[in-house]
């Protein structure tokens, strides 16, 4: 499934009279600056993650229209391709686009396991690539490349944000419960180095197999650990699962977490995640112009709530946007592209937002607390956190 | 460890209502169907549409139970009736595509997302089992559930005529030619109970795991070990089994990793925990290669 649309006949009349301006300009350069920049847009647009694909999507062709469908003085092509979050198939959607349909800037993707895939392509030839939501520590930490930038976060980083926030309150103990593959890893150590900063300590981690839902044997061993709060990483229906039957075991010790714990899950988690806290880098109740404005446009264009995946994606174009802006749209200047890139501070609807020397994003994760189907902010858990980039050398 | 006596035996319960059905069809048909999970995950899903339209969970159990009859019946009648005296690959390619075709009506049905399903709103408390620890009124439901349906299965094919055809069909398929028995209807009845059995699993299961795309896999493969190691066309041994299987699992799922960091060793038995009920597997094959109560090798 795709989501393009066929053109429509203004587009064609539209399209035609480009060309035919096009090709009234003699010299080669104006030619060359007017050829259309193609961005490969790898993501989800079925499965699973269909909704996080399509919201990614959307705001980014909402940046390009706001900027007047030009990025730089050139216009944009978006070459979509569906990656149906299937990491067995990554490498190869990856040099799809990259080599068939030879694109110049690849936005993807949202499974971390399709991202390895695409890093693999990408670290070799060297596309300029923005990752809209995969948030695999590797991608800026021990495989990171001068191509390679992400908007959106990583595993590390909410987690961590919740740590640093029970540590501050003198949580000495606590026991971290998710599931056993990678970003329940990652999500975890940014956990523990958190509360470790402050002196606490996680006595014990339970996990179970990724997606299995059989949270039971799990949930009877909490009584039994001497924890003052239980943190955790879940996302999707997995997290509905646990934070429903953590309430129904009745267990004393809060739950807390990084933010996919409550992300888009509230309406269907109900009455048992109220009060949870979490941690992450948007929620809402931010109260900015930026957002708003955000919002209600991606609203118009879309009849959706905006969410997270909606503002990494407009990130993604924003920071692309940047960058060519400070090179006119000339994209053999790789040098100077990178560079404004990685200097780029700009205004995200999550608010103020730069770039690590990793070439992470660098924002706010926000306490959030889950009130009445809303994850209300309700302070910073940590100001301009960056990833630590272990292992990167650029 | 008494909640995990707990969930193990409701996790061992709603396995066997899904095995009993694999082992009789293999027993008495000869039939591999690995849409046996297929049929598992129609009926979460069914239960997911029928709460969600009636607001009702307990009329999904009718349903799910009438309606599994009738689906078993119609594919018995359609397909797998033409298949019996096939080749297994023949099976497999057959009812691997049930598995897609399955899957697809899924996704045209309910979409790919992840959907809960309420727990009814009477049995929406929990009891305390432990200090500390609470186990929901619905779980111990689903218990009680499983073991009626366990008692009616056993008084079926132990008690009745019918269950002494199909056991006899079960342990010698020859027999039920010999004696003149209608093949056919004991054939029809088989894959219909067996059906309507995973089908009233999957409405029993879709409040305690949710709903979600392929979530009948993963059920069809530990409910292949536990026919395995009940023994293949033993519904008795089927039950204890699928009791052992729960227990092995959420024991070693919930004490193995606990090992982990006491050396080598600990480090080893909490790598292998989450396997146990494989190696489990493995021990009653080398051990009795027909099962623990299987009679035919």
């Amino acid at each position: 499934m795709t989501i393009d649309r066929p053109m429509s006949r203004r587009g064609l009349v539209k399209g035609g009279l480009a060309l035919g301006a096009a090709a009234t300009l003699p010299t080669t350069f104006a030619i060359a600056q007017a050829r259309p920049i193609k961005v490969g847009l790898m993501l989800p647009y079925s499965g699973t993650f269909a909704k996080l694909g399509e919201n990614i999507a959307f705001a980014v062709e909402m940046l390009i229209a706001e900027k007047g469908g030009k990025l730089g003085g050139r216009p944009i092509e978006l070459v979509k391709l569906d990656d149906e979050s299937k990491p067995e198939n990554g490498p190869q959607n990856a040099e799809r686009l990259v080599k068939r349909d030879a694109v110049d800037v690849l936005i993807g993707t949202v499974h971390s396991g399709v991202q390895m895939g695409i890093h693999k392509v990408v670290r070799e030839t060297g596309t300029l690539t923005i990752v809209p939501n995969a948030g695999a520590n590797a991608v800026t930490r021990e495989l990171c490349a001068k191509n390679v930038f992400r908007t959106s976060f990583s595993n590390w980083q909410p987690a961590h944000g919740m740590g640093l926030a029970l540590g501050k309150r003198g949580v000495k103990k606590a026991a971290w419960v998710t599931w056993d593959y990678a970003a329940g890893k990652e999500s975890g150590e940014g956990f523990r180095e958190g509360l470790e900063k402050h002196g606490g300590k996680v006595v014990q981690t339970l996990t179970l197999k990724f997606p299995e839902t059989n949270f039971q044997p799990l949930l009877a061993q909490i009584p039994g650990l001497d924890v003052e709060v239980v943190g955790s990483f879940f996302a999707g229906g997995g997290a509905v699962q646990f934070v429903k039957e953590y309430k129904a075991a009745g267990l004393k010790v809060p739950l807390c977490g990084s933010g996919f714990l409550t992300e888009g899950t509230l309406q269907a988690q109900g009455e048992a995640a109220e009060g949870i806290e979490t941690a992450l880098h948007y929620g809402d109740g931010i109260d900015s112009v930026k957002n708003t404005a955000f919002r209600d446009a991606f609203k118009a264009k879309t009849q959706r709530e905006a969410d997270v995946y909606a503002v990494q994606g407009y990130d993604a174009a924003q920071l692309l946007a940047i960058g060519l802006e400070a090179v006119k749209g000339n994209l053999e200047d790789e040098a100077g592209l990178y560079k404004a890139m990685r200097a780029a501070k700009f205004d995200s609807p999550r608010g103020p937002v730069s770039m690590s020397p990793s070439q992470e994003v660098v924002h706010n994760i926000y306490l959030r607390r889950a009130e009445k189907g809303l994850n209300k902010v309700v302070g910073i858990a940590a100001e301009a956190l960056a990833d630590p980039g272990t292992g990167c050398k650029l | 460890m008494l909640a995990q006596l707990l969930n193990g035996l409701q996790y061992g319960l709603l396995l066997f209502l899904v095995a009993s059905g694999l082992t009789l069809v293999f027993g008495v048909m000869g039939i591999i169907n690995l849409a046996h999970g297929s049929l598992f995950m129609i009926g979460a899903y069914a239960a997911f549409l029928v709460a969600k339209a009636t607001g009702s969970l307990w009329l999904a159990l009718p349903v799910g139970l009438v309606g599994g009859a009738a689906l078993g019946a119609a594919l018995e009648w359609t397909l797998f009736r033409h298949f019996a005296k096939r080749e297994h690959l023949d099976q497999v390619m057959l009812t691997f595509a049930l598995i897609l075709l399955a899957e697809e009506l899924r996704w045209l049905v309910a979409g790919n997302d992840f959907h809960s399903v309420p727990v009814p709103a009477f049995l929406d408390f929990s009891v305390p089992v432990t200090a500390g620890f609470s186990y929901s009124a619905y779980r111990f439901a689903v218990i009680g559930i499983c073991l009626v349906l366990a008692l009616a299965m056993f008084l079926w094919i132990e008690r009745t005529r019918m269950g002494a055809t199909i056991r006899a069909a079960a342990e010698s398929p020859e027999v039920v030619d010999i004696l003149g028995l209608d093949a056919r209807r004991i054939h029809l009845t088989v894959f219909a109970a067996g059906t309507a059995l995973a089908v009233v699993a999957g409405v029993l299961a879709a409040p305690l795991t949710s709903v979600y795309p392929g979530m009948g896999d993963s059920l069809l493969i530990i409910s292949f070990v536990v026919v395995v190691i009940g023994g293949l066309g033993s519904i008795s041994g089927a039950f204890w089994s699928a009791l052992l299987i729960g227990l092995v699992d959420t024991l070693g799922k919930a004490y193995g990793p606990a090992f982990q960091g006491s050396g080598t060793s600990g480090t080893l038995i909490a790598a292998l925990s989450g396997s146990s009920v494989y190696l489990l597997m493995i021990a009653v094959l080398l051990w009795r290669p027909t099962g623990l109560f299987g009679q035919r090798a």
